[in-house]
């Protein structure tokens, strides 16, 4: 590949092509139009087209034909003909286009719940479980190495039980919200509360942080190129 | 006035956080984050690994959230290769394994640059690549690792590589660390950490990381890094001024301005909501 294309950097092309897209994309920000449909297009083609270059690289061939054909590229002394049984199971989920054998798409579906299923079950369970048994602390934890009650975390021990047991209270639906049942289930509200307010300020952060990097893209590589250029004037 | 308020424009909205961005940025401000005890539990972790110990460092995210993560895997991957210690870079996502390489040929060439210390690939690090199927990863390195990645990103056999001799499964492993925009951490607490003992940190998006609190309380993390800003106190911990540290001080003044304009909006609907029952006969 060429270091230079009519007196320009590859590096600095690239550069260009980028940020005339995110401002492509951002232009949506004002109204929809042509322009920002492009880039949109253009991202999930390439988002595409490079997720199936990159699978067929690494999956295809490192997975299926280097040990079926080449064993010796991947450290085996024969072939592993284990591989074609993955193989044709993958290649059963294709016939979903054909009308005729389409049913045999779902003996790879079969396969992949029932194994999924069983992983994830006990899996699941024991997270929980390991979850549930961390809200059944001493309420005021006896500190070993210091001999002394650890009062700061007996607070919030004591928050967490509170807000476990009310947060509980307001998704019981078995009997009428009154009377302590209904004390309980608001105060668990307010709790609710203020997880989802954590969580929005965490996605505000996040969204942000999204922004921050676009920009840092804009100002830091692509201003200086533009200022070049009228230098260069 | 509070009618024009209360349907003001969103465009001028997006005025506002363009300038409370853009102001910050061009003006070089900059903002202390100091440290949190979940950042510095993941710093210490690595500073207590014996030497030449293996640290994993799985890219499970793509472009669209490199602006939190890359940050965190360039001070991570720094942190990990100026020790005595053997980095393996792998990921589930089909979008990363270029990241990996563009993340490890960035903390090589400036830490020959900065700091004089020489890192050779294959030998202190690897670029293992991309496999599909979290949990099939995950169970098929608890048994054998290199059954998994018979050759890394570059073609070379996994058996060949100075860097990976002797790791087998997950008990040769010192650290799993997870940077990853998806549910992924949760995968490898339950299937790696819970089955196999390995220890395991994360560095998520901010938008998730409330997910990953209970981790954290019951020890199956060993520490959180958490968006942009456990990038950047994470980066203060290596001594490192980079983007995230520099992103501190345009993310601040944008915190600024969402919290006015939470109050202001919601000052501007309890006005509004008055009026109206005033107006009421």
């Amino acid at each position: 590949m060429p270091e230079h294309i009519l007196g320009l950097s590859t590096e600095a092309i690239g550069i260009w092509i980028a940020a005339l897209l995110t401002l492509a994309i951002y232009s949506f920000l004002y109204r929809d139009n042509p322009v920002y449909k492009f880039a949109e297009h253009l991202f999930v083609g390439i988002s595409a087209g490079y997720g199936v270059g990159i699978t067929y690289q690494q999956v295809v061939i490192d997975l299926i034909y280097k040990p079926l054909l080449r064993p010796a590229e991947v450290g085996a002394l024969a072939p592993d003909y284990l591989v074609i049984v993955p193989t044709i199971l993958g290649a059963l989920m294709f016939l979903r286009f054909s009308r005729k054998h389409g049913w045999l798409a779902r003996w790879p579906i079969c396969l992949v719940m029932g194994y999924g299923a069983g992983a994830a079950i006990p899996a699941t369970v024991q997270n929980m479980l390991e979850h549930t048994r961390y809200t059944m602390q001493p309420l005021v934890p006896f500190n070993t190495e210091t001999q002394g009650y650890e009062w700061a975390a007996g607070i919030s021990m004591f928050i967490m039980v509170i807000a476990v047991v009310t947060t509980l209270a307001y998704f019981y639906f078995s009997k009428e919200h009154k009377g302590a049942l209904g004390t309980a289930g608001r105060i668990g509200i307010y709790f609710l509360m203020i997880a989802f307010g954590a969580g929005f300020g965490n996605t505000v952060m996040a969204r942000i942080s999204l922004l921050i990097g676009r920009f840092q893209f804009m100002f830091y590589d692509w201003w200086p190129l533009v200022v070049g250029i009228f230098h260069r004037g | 006035m509070i009618e024009k308020l209360l349907h003001l424009d969103r465009r001028v909205i997006f005025v506002f956080i363009a300038l409370a961005v853009g102001v910050p940025m061009v003006g070089g401000w900059k903002f202390d984050q100091g440290s949190n005890p979940r950042t510095t539990a993941v710093h210490k972790y690595i500073e207590d690994l014996p030497d030449r110990s293996v640290v994993l460092l799985c890219f499970d995210y793509g472009p669209a959230s490199m602006p939190e993560l890359q940050p965190m895997a360039l001070a991570i991957a720094q942190h990990v290769l100026s020790r005595d210690l053997r980095l393996v870079c792998m990921t589930t996502y089909p979008d990363a394994p270029l990241l990996i390489e563009d993340t490890l040929a960035t903390v090589v060439e400036r830490l020959e640059k900065e700091k004089g210390i020489k890192r050779e690939d294959g030998k202190d690090y690897v670029n293992l690549g991309y496999r599909p199927g979290l949990v099939n990863v995950i169970l098929g390195m608890s048994a054998d690792i290199g059954a998994v990645w018979k050759t890394d990103f570059n073609d070379r056999r996994y058996g060949d590589l100075a860097v990976t001799k002797g790791v087998r499964t997950f008990k040769d492993v010192g650290l799993v660390i997870d940077l990853a925009s998806s549910s992924t951490p949760g995968a490898w607490v339950v299937y790696a950490h819970e089955r196999y003992k390995v220890k395991v940190a994360c560095g998520v998006t901010a938008v998730m990381a409330q997910d990953y609190y209970p981790y954290l309380q019951t020890h199956q993390l060993v520490g959180m890094l958490n968006g942009m800003k456990g990038a950047a106190e994470y980066e203060k911990l290596v001594g490192l001024e980079s983007d995230a540290s520099k992103a501190m001080g345009p993310q601040s003044c944008a915190h600024f301005l969402i919290i006015a304009l939470v109050i202001f909006g919601n000052i501007v609907y309890a006005v509004s909501r008055r009026r109206a029952r005033r107006q009421t006969p």
